[in-house]
C-alpha cells in the first residue's frame, strides 16, 4: 500500500455517518447564491431583482481570469441582490432567490440513464466545465476549466483522482463513490480525455474498503483507471502529498502539481464534471454530510446550494442538541468552525459537523518542552516551535527563510502537540504577515 | 614557581593590549558624537513612532539632515523636541500634542457576544478567521495586540468592556496601537483642550439596521450629526460618520442628536441644561479651508 | 444552548500532554528504582523518596512564593528530576541528606532559574548531580559494598565500582559481564542494571517518548570509540562491553541524553548529539580527572544544543 514518505498523524476516524445513504434535501424557502463561492475574483451578477429564474440558468458571469460561472440554484423570482455574511461572518455579495417550484432548464437531462458516450473535443470538454461553473470540490474551490488547461510546455502525465477522504467524520465522497461509481468513472475518462493523459489513479484511504471494491469493479469496465488504496494517514489527501504517495514525485516549494506533471481531481469534482458534460447539468448541487458524535442520526444529503445552514439543521436535526460548542463546515482537521449558522452553502461546502462542547474545548496552554512531536509530524518537513517563537517575537524575515509559506496548515502539528500549543494558528498569523511583507516590499 | 606564572600572565596581557589596540585602531569607525548626545535626550523606548527604526536612528536622521524638518519625535513631545532643536541649532518642530482615541463602543454590554472565540489570542489572527464576537466585522476583538504595543503602558484592555483603554497622560502618541489593530479602530486624534475631545466611537460602515444587529451603540449613517455640526467638521461616508479634529469646536451638539450614542465627548463638565449653549470659545467660522476627512493623519485602513 | 465556539482548525487534539508524557517516564523510572532497592537496600529507597519529595517541594515552594504562578508539580517533570537525581548518587547513608541539597539545585538553578520546564538549557537532575559531585567528592565517590540482596543494614561500608577500579589500575578482581548486566556492582542507585534501563527505556520508544537515534548514537559511538582504543591497546584501556555496561553510560544515554527540553528536536541533530555524548564520555573517563564522565559529557551537549537546533534542520519537503 502506497503512503507519502513524510509526517502525518491518525486522528481517531470517525466515519461514522457511512452507512447513510444520500438523502434529497429539500427546498428551501429562500436561498442565497454567493458571488465568491470559488478561489479568485468574485463573478457579476448578470440578473436583477425581480427577474425570473429557473433551476441551472446562468445568472452570474466570470469576468475574471481566475473565476467561475454560477447558475441558480432554484427556480423563483430574485428578491434582492445585497451583502450576505458568510459562515465566519464576513459580509459578501449574494443573489437572494425566493423559491417557487422547481423548474429546471429544459436543456438539462433530468433522466437517471446513466450517458456513456462523448463526443466532444479536448478543449470542448474544457470550455463546458467553464461553461458549467464547474470548481473544485475538494476544498480549495479551484476553477475547473483553469486547471484543465495545461500551460504551454507543460505536459500533464498523471491525472489523480483524490477519494482519500483523510479528513475524521467525512464520509460524502465515501457515499458518493458507493452510490455514483459509474457516473465518476466516466466522469474520469472525460477528465483524461480532456488532459490527453494515459492513466487515471483513483487513491482511497485503506479504511475504505467497500468503495476500494465498488471502484475497482468498475474501473475495469474502463480503460485506463487504476484504483490505488493508501495508508490511513493524515494528510493522505494533501494535494502534495497525494502526489507524493501516489507517483513518488515531490511539488516543490512554490510550484504547482502541473509542473511534476500531475493533475489532482477531487472525486466529488468528477461527478459534478459527469453529469455538467453529458447532462448538461451545471453545478447547482452538492453532497453534504451532516454528523456528529452526540447526534441522534447521522445523514450524507445532496442539497442545493444556498441552501442555509440553519435550514440544513432545522430539516435533519430539528435543532442542534443544547450541548453543542462548535460547528464546523469541513473536517475537524481543516474545516472552518462557523460562527453564522444563517449563513449560505457554497460550492466547496463538504460537511456540517457538530461537535460537543467537551469534545470543542481547547486545553490550556503549557510551555514548549520541544519534543519535536511537531516536527515529526509536519508532512512538509517544517519547524512548527521554531515558526511559533519567531512569529510571537516578529521575526518574520526569519520564519520567511525557514520556509513558512511552505506550511500546507494540515494542523498536525497542533494536533500533536503535548503542550497544546495553538501552533496552527500561529503559522497562519506568521504566514499572512510574511505576505503582508512581502507585498509592502513590492 | 610563582615568578614564572607572573612572567608568563603579564607577557599574554601585553601580548593582547598591543593587539587590541591595532584592532581597535584599525576598525575604529569616526561618527559624528552629536548622533550620541541626541540620541541621550531621544526617549529611548525604540517604539517606531517617528517611522525610523529606532531612537539611534531617529538621531542619525536628525544629524543627517541638520535640522528637524518633516522629523518628529511623537513620544517625546515638545519638550524633546525643544532640546534635540538646541543641540542642533535649529527651531524645533513643534505639532499639536495627540492621543490615540479607541473608535469602537462595542463593549460587551452594547454588542454582545454571539460567539465565543477560543484561538490564537492575536487580534490579527482573530481577524483573519471570522467576523468578531458579536458578529460586527469593525469593531474590537478584544485580544489586546495594542496594548501589547504600548511600550508605554498607556494602552491596557478593560475587563468590564473588553475594550482598550487609553491612559491620556502616558500616551505619547507614537502610534505603535494604530499600526497593530488589524481593524483600523485605534486613530490619532488632536489631544485637545484640557484632554476635552468629541469623536465617533464607531468604525461600522455597514448600513444602520445590520449595525445596529451586531451593536447598540453602532453608528448607523443616520447623518443628523452632519446636518447639527455648525462648523462642517462632520462627515458621513459609508454609513459612517467621522469628526474632523481640526474643524471641530468641541461644542458637543452633535452628541445630543446622535440617537445611538456613538458620538463621545470625553473630559467635558457635565453640560448645562440649558439647549442652545454656545461652543467653547469664540462662534466664529471654521477659519482652516474644510479638509477631507481622509486627511486625518494616520487614519488606517 | 451554549455559544458557537470559533477558533482555526484544527479541532480536534490528539491525547497526547506534557503531564502523560512525564508520567510515562515516570513509569520507566520504576525498575531502576527497584533494582537500586535490591542492590542497596533501605538507603537506595530513602534516597530517592528524599530527592523527589524535595524536588515537588522546591518547585511548588518556588513558583508560588517567586515566581507567583499556577502550581505545576502535577506534571510529574519534577518527580522525574527527583528520580534521576536519586539514581545518580551513591546509595549511602550520607546521600539522604545531601541529596536534598541536590534537589534544590537541580530545581532552584537547573530549572526555575530559566522559567520552568521547556526553558531550561541543562538537564536539572545533571546539574544537581555535578553540584554534589564537584562541592561534596567525598561522599559522592563513597560507595556502598554490594554483596548480599536486599540488605536491609546501611551500612556504609565503601566498596569500589568497576570504573574505579579501573582507575586506579586496581588488582581487584571486576564483576563478571553478567553481574554488570544484571547490575550487581558498585555504583551510583540506578545505574547498576543495564537490564532494568532496558525494560525502562524499550517501554518509552513503545510509547514514543524518546526515540532510537540519541541512545543508539550514544551507546554506539562509545562503544566504537572503546573498541578502537583497545585494540590499539588492551592493556591501557577497557574493552568496549565493559565500557558501556559501567558507569552510567546505559542510564545516561537512555534516560537523561533524551531528555527532550534539553536535546536537539531534529533526527540528525539527535544523531550528532549522542555522538558527540558518546565521544566525551570516553575522552573524559580516560584521560580526565574523573573516571566517570557521563554528567559532564552530556551537559557539555546540552549546552551546543541550541546550536545543533540552528544547523541541523528536518528534511523539507519541498525543496
Amino acid at each position: 500500500m502506497k503512503t507519502f514518505k513524510m509526517g502525518g498523524v491518525h486522528p481517531e476516524e470517525n466515519k461514522i455517518s457511512t452507512n447513510a445513504a444520500i438523502e434529497q434535501m429539500p427546498l428551501p424557502k429562500q436561498v442565497a447564491v454567493l458571488m465568491n463561492q470559488h478561489l479568485g475574483a468574485p463573478a457579476t451578477p448578470i440578473i436583477a431583482k425581480g427577474d425570473k429564474v429557473k433551476v441551472g440558468q446562468l445568472i452570474a458571469e466570470a469576468q475574471a481570469f481566475m473565476c467561475a460561472n454560477i447558475h441558480s440554484p432554484v427556480s423563483g423570482t430574485v428578491n434582492k441582490i445585497d451583502v450576505c455574511k458568510d459562515i465566519v461572518g464576513l459580509p459578501k455579495t449574494a443573489i437572494y432567490i425566493d423559491v417557487e417550484g422547481d423548474e429546471w432548464m429544459e436543456t438539462i437531462d433530468r433522466t437517471p440513464d446513466i450517458k456513456r458516450e462523448c463526443t466532444l473535443e479536448p478543449k470542448e470538454i474544457v470550455a463546458k466545465l467553464k461553461e458549467m461553473g464547474i470548481v473544485g470540490l475538494g476544498g480549495a474551490t479551484f476553477p475547473a476549466h483553469i486547471k484543465y488547461s495545461v500551460p504551454e510546455g507543460k505536459k500533464a502525465e498523471y491525472l489523480i483522482i483524490n477519494a482519500a477522504e483523510c479528513e475524521p467524520y467525512l464520509t460524502s465522497d465515501h457515499r458518493a463513490m458507493m452510490e455514483h461509481a459509474e457516473e465518476i468513472c466516466i466522469g474520469i475518462s472525460l477528465l483524461r480525455k480532456a488532459l490527453g493523459v494515459p492513466n487515471a489513479y483513483i487513491g482511497i484511504e485503506s479504511n475504505k474498503p467497500e468503495p476500494i471494491r465498488v471502484m475497482t469493479e468498475t474501473a475495469k469496465k474502463f480503460e485506463g483507471i487504476i484504483v490505488e488504496p493508501l495508508v490511513v494517514k493524515y494528510p493522505q489527501g494533501a494535494e502534495k502529498q497525494l502526489i507524493n504517495s501516489i507517483t513518488g514525485r515531490k511539488v516543490p516549494s512554490g510550484k504547482l502539481p502541473i509542473d511534476v506533471g500531475c493533475v489532482v481531481s477531487n472525486i466529488g469534482t468528477t461527478f459534478a464534471v459527469y453529469e455538467a458534460i453529458q447532462k448538461n447539468k451545471p453545478l447547482i448541487e452538492n453532497i453534504l454530510t451532516v454528523t456528529g458524535k452526540k447526534l441522534p442520526s447521522q445523514h450524507n444529503y445532496q442539497c442545493r446550494i444556498g441552501i442555509t445552514y440553519n435550514d440544513i439543521i432545522r430539516h435533519a436535526l430539528g435543532e442542534l442538541p443544547a450541548t453543542t460548542g462548535k460547528v464546523i463546515s469541513g473536517g475537524t482537521m481543516m474545516g472552518k468552525a462557523i460562527s453564522n449558522l444563517d449563513a449560505p452553502t457554497t460550492k466547496g461546502a463538504s460537511s456540517v459537523l457538530v461537535m460537543d462542547e467537551a469534545e470543542s474545548r481547547r486545553r490550556p496552554e503549557s510551555n514548549c518542552i520541544r519534543c519535536g512531536k511537531c516536527i515529526n509530524a509536519c508532512p512538509m518537513g517544517l519547524e512548527p516551535y521554531l515558526f511559533s517563537a519567531l512569529v510571537k517575537n516578529n521575526r518574520i524575515e526569519e520564519a520567511q527563510a525557514h520556509n513558512i509559506l511552505d506550511c500546507i496548515e494540515c494542523g498536525c502539528c497542533f494536533f500533536s502537540c503535548p503542550a497544546n500549543k495553538p501552533l496552527t494558528d500561529e503559522i497562519r498569523l506568521g504566514k499572512n504577515k510574511v505576505r503582508a511583507m512581502m507585498a509592502a516590499k513590492k | 614557581m610563582i615568578l614564572t606564572a607572573v612572567l608568563v600572565l603579564g607577557l599574554i596581557g601585553i601580548i593582547f593590549a598591543i593587539v587590541l589596540y591595532f584592532v581597535a585602531q584599525k576598525f575604529k569607525v569616526l561618527e559624528d558624537p552629536l548622533i550620541d548626545e541626541i540620541a541621550e535626550v531621544l526617549p529611548g523606548a525604540n517604539c517606531g513612532g517617528c517611522g525610523k527604526a529606532g531612537c539611534r536612528a531617529m538621531a542619525e536622521a536628525f544629524v543627517k539632515q541638520g535640522n528637524m524638518d518633516g522629523l518628529h519625535c511623537p513620544a517625546g513631545g515638545e519638550e524633546v523636541a525643544k532640546k534635540v532643536a538646541a543641540l542642533l541649532g535649529c527651531t524645533p518642530e513643534i505639532s499639536d500634542p495627540m492621543v490615540a482615541v479607541v473608535r469602537c463602543n462595542g463593549s460587551c454590554a452594547n454588542a454582545v457576544s454571539k460567539n465565543n472565540y477560543d484561538g490564537l489570542a492575536d487580534c490579527a489572527f482573530a481577524n483573519s478567521v471570522y467576523a468578531g464576537e458579536s458578529g460586527c466585522v469593525f469593531g474590537c476583538l478584544g485580544l489586546g495586540n495594542c496594548a501589547k504595543a504600548c511600550q508605554f503602558g498607556a494602552l491596557s484592555m478593560d475587563p468590564e468592556t473588553g475594550l482598550p483603554k487609553v491612559d491620556d497622560d502616558k500616551c505619547t502618541a507614537c502610534g505603535a496601537c494604530v499600526k497593530a489593530c488589524p481593524r483600523g479602530i485605534i486613530e490619532l486624534r488632536k489631544k485637545g483642550v484640557k484632554n476635552r475631545r468629541v469623536y465617533v466611537a464607531c468604525r461600522n460602515k455597514e448600513k444602520g439596521a445590520a449595525a445596529r444587529k451586531s451593536c447598540i451603540a453602532a453608528c448607523i449613517g443616520c447623518g443628523k450629526c452632519e446636518k447639527t455640526c455648525p462648523f462642517g467638521a462632520i462627515k458621513v461616508e459609508n454609513n459612517l460618520a467621522y469628526i474632523d479634529f481640526n474643524l471641530c469646536r468641541l461644542c458637543r451638539k452633535c452628541v445630543a442628536e446622535c440617537p445611538t450614542g456613538a458620538i463621545h465627548a470625553v473630559n467635558f463638565p457635565p453640560l448645562p441644561p440649558k439647549k442652545e449653549t454656545p461652543a467653547t470659545g469664540t462662534p466664529a467660522p471654521a477659519p482652516a479651508p474644510a479638509k477631507a476627512p481622509e486627511a486625518a493623519p494616520a487614519q488606517a485602513n | 444552548m451554549n455559544l458557537l465556539k470559533i477558533s482555526g482548525s484544527p479541532h480536534v487534539h490528539s491525547d497526547e500532554s506534557t503531564k502523560k508524557i512525564m508520567w510515562r517516564v515516570n513509569l520507566a523510572l520504576v525498575p531502576m528504582l527497584l533494582t537500586g532497592i535490591a542492590y542497596f537496600g533501605l538507603n537506595a529507597l530513602l534516597i530517592s523518596i528524599v530527592s523527589v519529595a524535595c524536588c515537588c517541594l522546591f518547585q511548588w515552594l518556588i513558583e508560588k512564593f517567586i515566581l507567583k504562578v499556577p502550581s505545576t508539580v502535577c506534571d510529574g517533570s519534577a518527580i522525574v528530576t527527583g528520580l534521576l537525581l536519586a539514581f545518580n548518587v551513591p546509595a549511602t547513608a550520607d546521600m539522604i541528606w545531601l541529596v536534598a541539597i541536590g534537589a534544590l539545585v537541580a530545581i532552584g538553578v537547573g530549572k526555575m532559574t530559566f522559567g520552568g520546564l521547556g526553558k531550561n538549557p541543562f538537564n536539572p537532575a545533571l546539574v544537581g548531580r555535578v553540584f554534589l559531585l564537584i562541592s561534596f567528592p567525598v561522599q559522592m565517590t563513597t560507595w556502598p559494598s554490594v554483596g548480599k540482596w536486599f540488605p536491609m543494614t546501611t551500612d556504609t561500608v565503601s566498596g569500589p565500582t568497576p570504573l574505579g577500579i579501573l582507575k586506579e589500575g586496581g588488582n581487584i578482581d571486576l564483576p563478571t559481564l553478567t553481574e554488570m548486566f544484571l547490575g550487581h556492582m558498585g555504583g551510583s542507585l540506578g545505574e547498576v542494571s543495564a537490564i532494568a534501563i532496558l525494560i525502562g527505556a524499550i517501554y518509552l520508544l513503545w510509547r514514543k517518548v524518546i526515540s532510537w537515534h540519541i541512545p543508539v548514537a550514544f551507546i554506539g559511538t562509545a562503544f566504537v570509540f572503546s573498541g578502537i582504543l583497545w585494540l590499539v591497546d588492551p592493556t591501557a584501556f577497557v574493552d568496549p562491553v565493559t565500557t558501556i555496561l559501567t558507569g552510567g553510560i546505559m542510564l545516561g544515554a537512555c534516560f537523561m541524553a533524551t531528555d527532550m527540553v534539553t536535546s536537539p528536536m531534529a533526527k540528525s541533530g539527535q544523531l550528532i548529539f549522542g555522538v558527540g555524548c558518546g565521544l566525551l564520555t570516553i575522552i573524559i573517563r580516560n584521560w580526565g580527572a574523573y573516571p566517570e564522565g557521563v554528567s559532564f559529557a552530556i551537559l557539555l551537549m546540552n549546552a551546543v544544543t541550541p546550536l545543533i537546533n540552528r544547523w541541523c534542520k528536518p528534511t523539507r519537503f519541498a525543496c
